[in-house]
């Protein structure tokens, strides 16, 4: 059972669980949030009001990231992805509608203002 | 470039939205893979039927009008009414609805700032935060940094917003998760006495409901 043998080096945390780590200054530079963020937030909450998913969902999603993802991604960037999967998984739609229609919206033009529909 | 231009006639004296957060430039970067998925997946909901564009739009709506003053409301009341701030700290999602604040489902505990104890805030395990109250958390409250040494370090934390704390003070640092979340009741000020309602809530800071700082001086 090897998998036991790297269990025995492990301090039982997973990457998310960060508290009492060592870190450096807390940075104070902030954002308003773009509509698009806005828009990921909205659908998270609608989401889970008509029981697509939870937000347990959400967080399993984001935490199989992993590390690399919230050192390399945005908030709402890895917000986005967890709710993709978790409406794949729902199966709310396919993984090839979401490559077509995500094909579709990158003809529409290079700014998010051109391709982001009306909704 | 069809978006050269940057007007910033929209930018709040302050520099700072409704919500407090400061403006971001202008939105017309290069079209990301994420935003593409955005725009994917909320067509794909609307089409077939989850989700209606007079949903998003209607939700996105409330959460611009939650703003700290929300939470400023909430604390005033309970500066000036001592009935009022026995029933929020005995249970603050009644007392917060009893104003008429959505609150939803969860639990929320309001954690009462003293002469002697300083209450913070803060989620370890990812953003978990009173956003019926206050809006959106400010970016700070989500790093690896604020996260990883609040509970560890708070007055070398407290230091940082400009908070240093006397040696008597007790420090109780909250951590909150998805469904139990807390907001701190600061201290109200001395000289404060002959103050409205109305005028103590615009002494009431975000982050003075964070604890990661207190409320303006009159």
């Amino acid at each position: 059972m090897p998998r036991l043998m790297y269990m025995s080096d492990w301090d039982g945390r997973r990457w998310h669980d960060m508290g009492g780590q060592d870190a450096g200054p807390v940075p104070m530079d902030g954002h308003d949030f773009a509509l698009w963020e806005k828009r990921i937030d909205a659908l998270m909450v609608l989401c889970g009001q008509k029981g697509l998913f939870t937000v347990d969902g959400l967080r399993r999603a984001l935490e199989d990231m992993g590390e690399e993802a919230f050192e390399t991604m945005s908030y709402y960037e890895r917000w986005i992805a967890a709710v993709n999967q978790n409406l794949i998984e729902a199966g709310a739609y396919s993984l090839e509608e979401l490559a077509g229609r995500m094909d579709e919206v990158a003809q529409r033009g290079p700014t998010y203002g051109e391709a982001q529909g009306d909704g | 470039m069809p978006h050269d231009h940057h007007d910033h006639d929209h930018v709040h004296p302050e520099g700072l939205s409704p919500s407090g957060h400061p403006y971001r430039t202008d939105n017309d970067a290069p079209l990301s893979y994420w935003q593409r998925m955005e725009i994917a997946v909320r067509e794909l909901l609307v089409e077939k039927g989850h989700v209606t564009p007079a949903e998003i739009a209607a939700q996105i709506d409330a959460m611009d009008a939650r703003s700290p003053a929300n939470g400023a409301a909430v604390v005033a009341r309970a500066w000036t009414d001592p009935a009022f701030k026995a029933r929020l700290l005995e249970n603050a999602s009644e007392a917060s609805r009893e104003m008429g604040f959505d609150i939803g489902p969860l639990h929320l505990i309001a954690v009462e700032n003293t002469q002697d104890t300083h209450n913070l805030i803060v989620c370890t395990l990812c953003s978990c935060y009173p956003r019926n109250l206050l809006g959106l958390p400010p970016d700070w409250y989500k790093t690896r940094a604020y996260r990883s040494r609040a509970v560890r370090e708070p007055r070398a934390v407290l230091r940082e917003f400009g908070l240093d704390l006397p040696d008597h003070v007790t420090v109780r640092v909250h951590d909150s998760t998805a469904d139990m979340r807390y907001i701190v009741l600061p201290a109200r000020a001395r000289g404060t006495d002959g103050m409205t309602e109305a005028e103590l809530t615009a002494l009431v800071t975000r982050d003075s409901m964070i604890g990661t700082g207190v409320p303006r001086q009159p």
